[in-house]
């Protein structure tokens, strides 16, 4: 206590030296990657003295093991907890009405009118997502604005400021290959047959999202995935001729606005009796169902962009 | 008769599917390193995956749901020792205290 409030300025000259110039150690460990030193090989003496010395995973008693009275109660709650789940879950699975099987969907009035509505007031065959985009639009529009603050917050605690040039991204890159196990020859492989699978199966689930199951949020995931695939095989690089903070920056805005604009003026046209201009148009078509496939495509572009830029922000702190 | 001998194919590879499945399960939480734990959840993900999906084949016979579990199938297969060889090379770059682990072979 006494140490810590002897010298305030002192410390905070400190902390201001730590905020401007980072983590001495970590640059140490930059240099020591760059330079690409082979670890020191170990000699035979050491190996052994290594596996004398106390392995902390091997002797550190764990909390429960000091207590063996509590330990032994411990088991048997939760032996009893986990055996009353898998026997709840169980009754529910075989009570759950079959796959297809219309008789137990009509058990509440709100589940009947949709089932009875949504194919023609929405024109979506998926009722989920003529609900999630249609009836309940507004929650949506919430959940992914939601995602696009939690990725500000993201960006303003992590991101790491410093100058964009040559020398930079070289030291980032090399940072990043000191533990990553990047240009590694199996993962490349197995990402050049995977990363156009998983792309065009995310924008399939994204643009089919009102006729099969799926929609904007898990296509946009699977999209995320595959970039992060990519980035994760080759490199910042290559995926950065693609996709920078400009592309996060401008896509997700934009489709946000689009959202936000549509979503307003389908409410503006429906609480005012007003014609929208805006049919379902034949129902199973892709090109139908109103706002539901452009608002799908939004959805989805803005999950693409979080998830990535999520990613992308927690490996390297910048784009 | 062929019915019989239908669902004894499939009530067999279930089982063995379940059998290879529980045993990675109880691998992963039970070994203490690393690398042997590695072992079994990629035995769990690609052999008890087959068997599993061989089973679901059998039991619906073939349609067009055959091409969709055969994927899935392909895709764990593809992805799953991929992964299991990259935590395996993080591990050995990373770990402080792999030459405890594991015997080291210099080349």
């Amino acid at each position: 206590m006494k140490k810590t409030m002897k010298k305030p300025s002192e410390r905070k000259q400190h902390l201001l030296n730590w905020l401007e110039n980072g983590d001495p150690s970590l640059e140490m460990e930059m240099e020591d990657a760059l330079s690409e030193k082979e670890a020191p090989e170990l000699e035979e003496e050491d190996t052994l003295e290594r596996e004398e010395r106390d392995d902390p995973r091997l002797l550190a008693p764990s909390r429960l093991e000091k207590h063996p009275v509590y330990e032994k109660w411990y088991r048997v709650a939760a032996m009893i907890v986990c055996a009353l789940l898998i026997g709840i879950l169980l009754y529910a699975a075989v009570k759950m009405p079959k796959f297809g099987g219309a008789a137990h969907l009509l058990e509440s009035e709100v589940s009947e009118f949709y089932v009875e509505h949504t194919m023609e007031e929405t024109g979506a065959v998926n009722i989920i997502t003529g609900i999630i985009l249609d009836y309940r639009g507004f929650d949506t529009l919430g959940e992914s604005h939601v995602l696009f603050i939690g990725m500000c917050t993201v960006l303003l605690l992590l991101s790491i400021k410093g100058e964009k040039d040559q020398e930079r991204q070289l030291q980032l890159e090399a940072y990043d290959r000191h533990f990553e196990p990047r240009h590694d020859e199996i993962l490349q492989s197995c990402a050049r047959i995977l990363c156009p699978l998983i792309l065009v199966f995310g924008v399939y689930i994204i643009a089919n999202g009102h006729l099969s199951p799926g929609g904007g949020f898990s296509g946009g995931a699977i999209l995320g995935g595959g970039i992060i695939l990519y980035q994760m095989a080759f490199g910042y690089l290559p995926t950065e001729k693609f996709f920078t903070f400009r592309t996060f920056k401008v896509v997700s805005v934009v489709s946000l606005l689009f959202y936000s604009c549509a979503k307003g003026y389908h409410f503006f046209t429906g609480a005012n009796h007003l014609e929208s201009g805006i049919e379902p148009g034949i129902v199973g078509n892709i090109l139908s169902a109103g706002l539901l496939l452009p608002l799908n495509c939004v959805v989805g572009l803005v999950v693409t962009c979080t998830m990535y830029a999520l990613y992308t922000m927690f490996r390297k702190g910048d784009f | 008769m062929l019915e019989y001998i239908r669902f004894i194919v499939f009530a067999i590879l279930l089982l063995s599917g379940l059998i290879i499945q529980i045993t990675a399960l109880i691998g992963v939480s039970r070994f203490r390193f690393s690398l042997n734990r590695i072992h079994a959840a990629g035995m769990g993900d690609t052999l008890g995956l087959m068997l599993i999906c061989l089973a679901a084949i059998v039991y619906t016979g073939f349609d067009a749901v055959t091409l969709k579990i055969i994927f899935i199938v392909a895709f764990f297969w593809l992805t799953s020792p991929v992964s299991g060889h990259l935590i395996g090379r993080l591990v050995s770059e990373a770990d402080e205290q792999f030459a405890a682990e594991a015997e080291i072979w210099k080349r």
